[in-house]
């Protein structure tokens, strides 16, 4: 199994992220007038998911987005700067992962952008309940994971 | 101009999700551990993305209608129901195990780490399943859907 990598404290430059990822949820809410849910984006780009995208017109700008967030590290890369990543890399745990992560997302109607960006900012009760759940929720599953099971 | 604002809107999403450390999946599982290498930056990027919506959104809502469309619009649900708490409980258990949620999957395939590439298909057909369970309506007993 893998081991847990270790990552440095870094508030400032997670605060100034944070305020980009906050100017962007505003951006589409003042130009397109939605909330900027990126598991909702991205089934309004599926499209084939009907109840989860309103209006097949706006998958426009919702294409657009994606496309503009799959740009943002080669364009981090080519200003200079370094993308430091690390991916668990047990395969089977991934693909669970992202099974869980869609499923969660469609049913509970959003993810850490929509209920807890845009949610918490508009103040939605739903949202705070969707935030403290998947919160809890991770936190568990990451103490069982690493502290009880021992697979990292 | 919808698709030239929309790719911006996602890039300037992108480039906080970089910036923040939230598209490395090995920060996002430090922050949920609390009882181990715990590592409380998520919390920043947290607290920067919501104070700035926060305003924004009102700012924003002054005017009548969003630049680019003919309305706001906003979820109208506002009923804690099952298909919610068992949503955010089993998205909440996918991001422990992987160390993603959406944005940040999608913000790190251009670096085609082995994990994003088969945990963004797997998204997507949980999406897919996902949305199928909530239109056949057997988890909202109680008629909570849209």
């Amino acid at each position: 199994m893998e081991l847990a990598v270790e990552t440095a404290f870094t508030p400032w430059a997670s605060l100034a992220g944070g305020v980009l990822i906050g100017l962007s949820a505003v951006m589409v809410m003042g130009l397109f007038g939605r909330i900027a849910g990126i598991s909702g984006i991205t089934a309004g780009f599926l499209g084939a998911i009907a109840p989860m995208t309103r209006a097949p017109r706006d998958r426009d700008w919702r294409i657009a987005f994606l496309l503009g967030l799959i740009a943002a590290p080669p364009l981090v890369m080519l200003l200079g700067g370094t993308v430091t990543q690390s991916v668990p890399r047990n395969l089977l745990r991934m693909v669970m992962a992202g099974l869980l992560v869609g499923v969660g997302t469609a049913l509970g109607s959003g993810c850490t952008s929509g209920h807890g960006v845009c949610g918490l900012a508009r103040l939605s009760r739903r949202s705070l309940v969707a935030v403290l759940t998947f919160m809890a929720a991770g936190v568990a599953t990451v103490f069982v994971l690493r502290h009880v099971v021992g697979a990292v | 101009m919808r698709l030239v604002m929309g790719f911006f809107s996602g890039l300037i999403f992108g480039l906080g999700l970089v910036i923040s450390g939230m598209a490395n999946p090995a920060k996002v599982l430090n922050f949920l551990d609390l009882a181990g290498t715990w590592d409380p930056s998520l919390a920043f990027v947290m607290a920067g993305a919501m104070t700035t919506a926060f305003i924004g959104y009102r700012l924003v809502w002054r005017r009548k209608a969003p630049v680019l469309d003919a309305s706001f619009d906003l979820p109208a649900q506002s009923r804690i129901d099952r298909p919610l708490i068992l949503g955010a409980a089993l998205f909440g258990i996918g991001w422990g195990i992987g160390g993603f949620c959406p944005g940040p999957a999608w913000a790190a395939l251009p670096l085609l780490a082995p994990g994003t590439l088969v945990f963004l298909p797997a998204m997507l057909a949980g999406l897919w399943i996902g949305a199928r369970a909530r239109s056949n309506n057997f988890l909202a007993a109680k008629g909570a859907l849209q």
